[in-house]
Formats: structure tokens, sequence, C-alpha cells
């Protein structure tokens, strides 16, 4: 069984919550919007009242994921195809302004043989831990892991994964996985040890390395896979999202095919607190977040993942999820949002969470809309609608 | 020789034509990418095959073979597949 949070959380993990997890007052947002079409930028006010709305940039290319680099406050990067070219990373310095391209984007090892892989397209981006500046990892699909050391120009394959017969095996066949290929995503750091990472696998479970990426380890136990499977299989999980909390780091949240999941390290064991979750609602879909100081606050955005799968939220009557108590019970948060006749749903990189107080919650829908919350999900009002698909959503703060 | 760029990738190069030089296909991908880097990735992957969306063209005649040779009053076109979508 998972331990309580207030037990388990240890002294550094609160001294990080002091210190880096603060709220900045009066510091402005900016929300990162990439979709099927293209990028844009809202800028907020102070109080995050108005927006002005940036974009498109590159209209008519497929964006990813668009991430502000934490540790300069200045430096985007973003993971960017169009439908007939091949993938590539755009960088920025000066919010969009202008862009260079990366000179080597992340690409498998060539094969003599034949045999390789190719880069269908860069799916997600973390940038590393603050005391490696210029160090970004990627996710790409089909799923490798890749990193940068010079601020994302070039890149390499990171780690023996993309090529081990294992994890080969774990990873699957473009068959396996989510309609538009096999995602490796939820690349995280942690912030007491560079070393110390998570990604996950939409098909192919949550892995961790202590030693920087030189040994990995699947993270599966009491993740459930679908009904006539078998869970000792590392193949069959499919996490969605996860986060860690950044007020206690031994805490992860994840979204995952079947159900919402809670881990609390040193323990291996996952527990599924979406069970508490309404069943007509159901505890299935694909954004994670969580609060930035309180680690029992976490959001979920449920989604349709019955019968055929129909990805819309449950009954047309979009609603955020939200727990106080890690998961032990969870509120509709809905106010503002469509009460009726509302069949979008929100994507696994799309919805995410600011670190003002009370925290800014925002997220984009399949539909083109982008959605935000000053009061940590009370109440929500629409920024944008219109829009191209949202495949992802960044709140930044420049420095 | 000349070549023919299309639409998604003049961000490139700036303009429709452009010169190119090499004996084969692949060499005239080389030079072109000397010349607008990052240029060659976005059509041949990384396991120099070429890209599902795009086609090449030499002289009107497909082709589907890097090493194909091609001399200096050739001209390429580098195309878009009408894929749809």
């Amino acid at each position: 069984m998972a331990r309580s949070a207030k037990k388990s959380a240890p002294r550094t993990a609160k001294r990080i919550a002091r210190t880096t997890a603060r709220a900045k007052p009066g510091r402005r947002v900016i929300v990162l919007v990439a979709t099927r079409k293209g990028a844009w930028l809202y800028h907020g006010d102070a109080a995050r009242r108005t927006w002005r709305a940036d974009g498109p940039h590159f209209l008519g290319h497929i964006f990813n994921h668009l991430v502000l680099d934490p540790r300069d406050g200045r430096t985007l990067l973003a993971a960017a195809k169009t439908g007939h070219l091949g993938p590539t990373v755009f960088r920025s310095t000066d919010f969009g302004r202008t862009w260079k391209e990366a000179a080597k984007p992340p690409a498998f090892a060539k094969a003599a043989d034949g045999s390789g892989r190719s880069v269908d397209q860069t799916f997600w981006l973390t940038p590393a831990h603050a005391n490696e500046p210029n160090v970004w990892y990627a996710g790409t699909s089909p799923q490798g892991l890749f990193r940068s050391e010079d601020g994302g120009f070039t890149w390499a394959p990171f780690s023996y994964i993309n090529d081990d017969a294992k994890y080969r095996e774990w990873m699957g066949t473009v068959q396996d996985g989510t309609p538009d290929g096999p995602k490796l995503h939820s690349i995280i750091i942690d912030p007491r040890d560079p070393k110390h990472l998570y990604f996950g696998m939409s098909g192919g479970g949550i892995h961790e390395s202590r030693d920087g990426g030189k040994t990995f380890a699947p993270l599966i136990k009491g993740m459930e896979v679908v009904e006539g499977l078998d869970a000792t299989t590392v193949t069959f999980h499919d996490p969605h999202c996860v986060r860690m909390c950044p007020s206690n780091p031994d805490r992860l949240y994840q979204q995952n095919h079947c159900g919402i999941y809670r881990i609390d390290r040193p323990s291996d064991q996952w527990l599924r607190v979406g069970r508490s979750m309404p069943k007509r609602v159901g505890d299935i879909g694909f954004p994670m977040v969580v609060h930035p100081r309180n680690a029992d606050a976490a959001w979920v955005f449920p989604m349709d993942g019955q019968t055929v799968w129909p990805r819309t939220s449950p009954e047309g009557r979009p609603a955020v999820f939200g727990t106080r108590n890690a998961g032990k019970t969870w509120q509709r948060l809905a106010a503002g949002l469509p009460e009726k006749q509302a069949w979008w749903t929100v994507k696994r990189q799309a919805m995410t969470a600011d670190a003002h107080d009370p925290v800014g919650l925002y997220f984009g829908t399949t539909s083109g809309e982008l959605w935000m919350s000053r009061d940590e999900g009370r109440k929500w009002t629409c920024i944008a609608r219109n829009l191209p698909e949202i495949y992802a959503v960044e709140a930044a703060e420049p420095a | 020789m000349k070549v023919l760029i299309p639409t998604p990738l003049r961000s490139y190069t700036g303009q429709a034509w452009v010169d190119a030089n090499g004996a084969t296909l692949a060499e005239v991908l080389a030079d072109l990418d000397c010349q607008y880097p990052g240029i060659r990735f976005r059509m041949i992957n990384e396991q120099e095959q070429m890209r599902r969306h795009v086609r090449f063209f030499v002289n009107g005649d497909a082709v589907f073979d890097l090493s194909r040779p091609v001399v200096s009053t050739d001209e390429l076109c580098i195309v878009q597949a009408l894929s749809g979508g």
C-alpha cells in the first residue's frame, strides 16, 4: 500500500516546496498553445484576466509541444513537423519573434541492415535539471528517448533503451499503441537528483533510472491493464500522463488508460485512487495536473472510455475533477463550462497549472478552445475559441 | 542542376528554383543540405529512406532510388505527395 503523504514526505522535499514552488505574485503568465496547425502564445496581464493572442506561429505546422525553459525564462523549444515533411525542433529566445531550427533533430541511429527506426514526430520536451543548463530531453513516436546538451540545437539518442532488445519488445509496434503512433512521454527529472529520471510510454509502462540513464527498470506494480491481458507484461501498460509533485518529489500521480493512480516512493506500488471517482464519469482520461505547492491536490479531465472509446467528455458534459486529499475523494469542477452537448475532450499535454496563489489552471480542447481558471478550478472562463485542435498547453512565467 | 523546391520547403531556400550539384540524387540532396542546413532531413529519414509524402522527379520521371545518376543538365522536381489531409 502507498503510504500517506505526511508520513512519506522527507525534509528535503519540504525544503524544495519552500524554495522552488512558492507563488510569485505579479509574475505574468504566457500560455503556450501547440496545435495541429501551428502555435499561439497568450500573454496574460498581472491579474490573469485579459489575454493577448500572439499567433499563429508556423501556420499549418503540426506542433506537439511548446515549452519555455524555466532555467532562463526566455528559451522556447517547439516540437514540430508538417503533414508531408519530417520532424524537427525550433528554438526561440525572444518569445517567437524569431525562430532557429535545430541542426540535428532527434533521429534514431542508422541501422546498416535496414531494420532501423525513423522518428515520425518528436512528441514531448522536458528541460533537464536546474544544475544542467542547456540540457533537454525529448520523447518521440515511434518511442524513443533523446537528449540535447546545447539548448536543443543538436540531439542524440539517450541511454541504451532505443536499441535494447528488451525495451524494443516492451515498446511494441505501431499497432500496439496510440492511433497516431505510440509515444514516449512524461519525461520527469527529480529536482533533488539529475540522475533520477522517469518516463512513460503509451505502450510500454513507466520506467525509472537512478543512475542517469545507465539503467532503467519498469515501475508498473499496481497498475491495471485492459481486461483479458496479463498485468505483469510490461508492454500492455498504457500510462497517458505522469506528473511529479514539485512540493514532494516522492509523490507522483498518473492518468492511465486504466485509471488514475498515485505512488509514494520509496514504495514501488501504484494505488488506483480513481476508484473514488463517480461511477458515471469513471477514471479514464489523458491529462494529469498537480498543484505546485500542495502534493495532496491534483486535477484530471475525465473522458468517455467506454465501448468504442469515443474520446469525448462523458455524456457531453465536460468537467475537471480535483482532489484535495491525494485522491481519496474527487470534486466536480465545471462552473462556467458548457452544461450539455459539448463533445470535446483534452489531450495528455493540453492541461497545466501556473505557480500563482491561487493556482491558475489551463486546458485546451480538441475543438480548439482554450479555458482557464484563476481559482484552482472553481470557475472557468474561455480565453480563446476557434483555434485548431489543441495538442499541448503550458503555463510559462518569463524571466 | 536546376531543382524545384516545393512550397513547404521554401522557408529554407527563399525561392522556388535553386541550383545544386552532384552525380547522383543523393549527392544533389547532400549539396542542398550544405546550402540550406536541415532541408534534407525533412525529405530523407535517418534510415536513408524517402519520407512517405515526398516525391522526386528527374526530367519528369519518378525516382525512388537515391543512387540514381544525374547530370548537370537534368532538372529535379521535389514534390509533396498528393496524400490528402
